[in-house]
């Protein structure tokens, strides 16, 4: 049996960055996002269009894809940071399929030809790496780790404890939300760069609400909160349907398998210490 | 330094103040008691920004905090300690000892202030590692305590702090209310446990349904007949 240790490898640290920039959101400030997909998705097609449309270096591209990503996740935000719970889910939802049909309807156009997006946009430059994608994992988790160890990040594990208790700690509730909004987003979006990249071709169901759930998966199997279970969970996930290509269409049942003895058997995830009520 | 002006609240279109009027001086710990369901949470909830008043004025410093958000006005000096221990359950002790002084930018003397705070309570400074929520139900409103005053409050609103504790509990965290006080925090208790409350005291105030019934410095409340009869229980 033939197994692509280095396509898991590049497929597992993609998911790890967007991952973990839902676990700031979801894991350590306790809102539940469903949309994170659609911050993908703009991620993905800033970078594919920004390099094919002007021609712009792939570094560029994934630093305006996180940009893009981020402000939009921030501004979108606002409107919604009254909600909680299931009605925040919902909302998240709405906005993942809201930025998916916009993405169906867009023409661009392309060295002269124009192009819709509802159609798979193919040739997307392959600038994806190995040492690449280590580096910046390496460097997504270093952040996350001493974004969580700042004083942002333990008012940020405040709110998700409790919120009113926060606000009289003096915590301007909505700015941190916000912001933590915007970081997740960008995290997601330069995930969704590096994905279009690796794979060259996307198209937006690519970024409906199974990528949001899939991610999300991935982050209660390892554990909310805990960075070390971001890994552990998105490595696992990854690797399944990867490991498992000989069972065919057998193998989405194993993956429903393993979500479901782990939520009977450990429903804080592997690594996971910390009850999240989002 | 604080001053309610006919201050009335809705839960819904019950009023759970009807016209609250109420003044606490610079260096004054002021009590208000009262039954159940009398609206003396409310009041502290109003006065610190969790609920928002239909109608009057509230004025902290000289300021106007009526429809201030929650967390400006803690910003402005004025803190709660929530009723029932609201404390941050999964964070470290420490960690909720640090979120008291969110607001506070001068790093060196939070951490002194961390030994002054915990000085008041050992226990907690040997906990500083454990999580909030396994602390005893007495330790949680230390810590709640302790937590309030990193933020160095210079009105502390305190809701029921004896709810639910032991008696040596209660006697320890009352020496605690006027330490603090002696060393310049006034102080707004709301208490049920009226004879403790008016013992620390030096002004009362009795609240029935919604509207204050009596006001009278702590000592006068201690001997007022109808008071005796109603809410210290002899």
């Amino acid at each position: 049996m033939y197994i692509d240790v280095y396509n898991i490898l590049i497929l597992s640290g993609i998911n790890i960055i967007m991952v973990l920039g839902l676990n700031l959101i979801t894991g350590v400030t306790g809102q539940l996002s469903l949309g994170h997909a659609a911050f993908i998705g703009i991620g993905a097609y800033t970078s594919s269009l920004l390099m094919m449309m002007f021609n712009v270096p792939f570094g560029v591209a994934l630093i305006a894809a996180a940009l893009m990503a981020g402000l939009i996740g921030g501004l979108f935000s606002i409107p919604i940071l009254r909600l909680r719970g299931d009605y925040l889910a919902i909302a998240t939802l709405g906005f993942c399929e809201v930025v998916r049909v916009i993405f169906t309807n867009m023409k661009v156009t392309i060295n002269g030809e124009v192009q819709r997006l509802s159609v798979s946009l193919a040739n997307i430059p392959q600038h994806i790496n190995l040492p690449l994608i280590l580096i910046l994992v390496c460097f997504s988790i270093l952040f996350m780790i001493s974004l969580e160890r700042s004083k942002f990040g333990l008012a940020l594990r405040s709110i998700r404890e409790d919120e009113v208790a926060s606000q009289m700690m003096g915590i301007d509730i909505a700015r941190h939300k916000v912001m933590a909004f915007a970081i997740s987003s960008a995290f997601a979006g330069l995930g969704g760069a590096l994905m279009a990249s690796n794979i060259t071709a996307i198209q937006p169901i690519d970024f409906g609400f199974k990528l949001s759930i899939g991610i999300l998966c991935m982050l209660v199997l390892g554990g909310m909160g805990s960075i070390v279970g971001v890994i552990a969970g998105t490595i696992i996930l990854t690797s399944i349907p990867e490991l498992l290509r000989f069972a065919a269409e057998y193998r989405m049942i194993m993956y429903g398998v393993v979500l479901i003895i782990m939520m009977v058997f450990r429903p804080r995830g592997l690594f996971g210490n910390i009850r999240v009520n989002v | 330094m604080l001053k309610l002006d006919s201050i009335q609240t809705k839960y819904g279109s019950i009023y759970a103040l009807k016209g609250i009027d109420l003044v606490v001086n610079q260096g004054e710990i002021v009590t208000i008691i009262g039954a159940n369901g009398a609206g003396k949470s409310t009041t502290l909830n109003t006065i610190s920004g969790i609920v928002q008043s239909i109608y009057g004025r509230i004025e902290f410093d000289g300021v106007d905090i009526t429809h201030m958000p929650a967390d400006k006005i803690v910003e402005a000096g004025l803190v709660q300690v929530p009723e029932g221990r609201e404390i941050f359950p999964q964070l470290t002790v420490l960690e909720n000892i640090k979120l008291g002084a969110y607001l506070r930018k001068d790093k060196h003397a939070v951490k002194q202030d961390i030994e002054y705070v915990t000085s008041f309570f050992p226990r907690l400074s040997e906990r500083f590692n454990q999580l909030g929520g396994t602390l005893s139900g007495g330790e949680q409103q230390m810590l709640a305590i302790a937590r309030a005053l990193m933020s160095k409050p210079k009105l502390l609103l305190m809701d029921e702090p004896s709810l639910g504790l032991a008696p040596k509990f209660v006697y320890g965290i009352f020496d605690v209310i006027k330490k603090v006080n002696e060393q310049g925090t006034t102080v707004l208790l709301v208490e049920q446990n009226a004879t403790l409350a008016l013992s620390v005291a030096s002004r009362g105030y009795v609240m029935e349904t919604g509207k204050i019934v009596l006001e009278d410095k702590a000592e006068n409340l201690m001997n007022n007949e109808s008071v005796k009869a109603a809410y210290l229980g002899f």
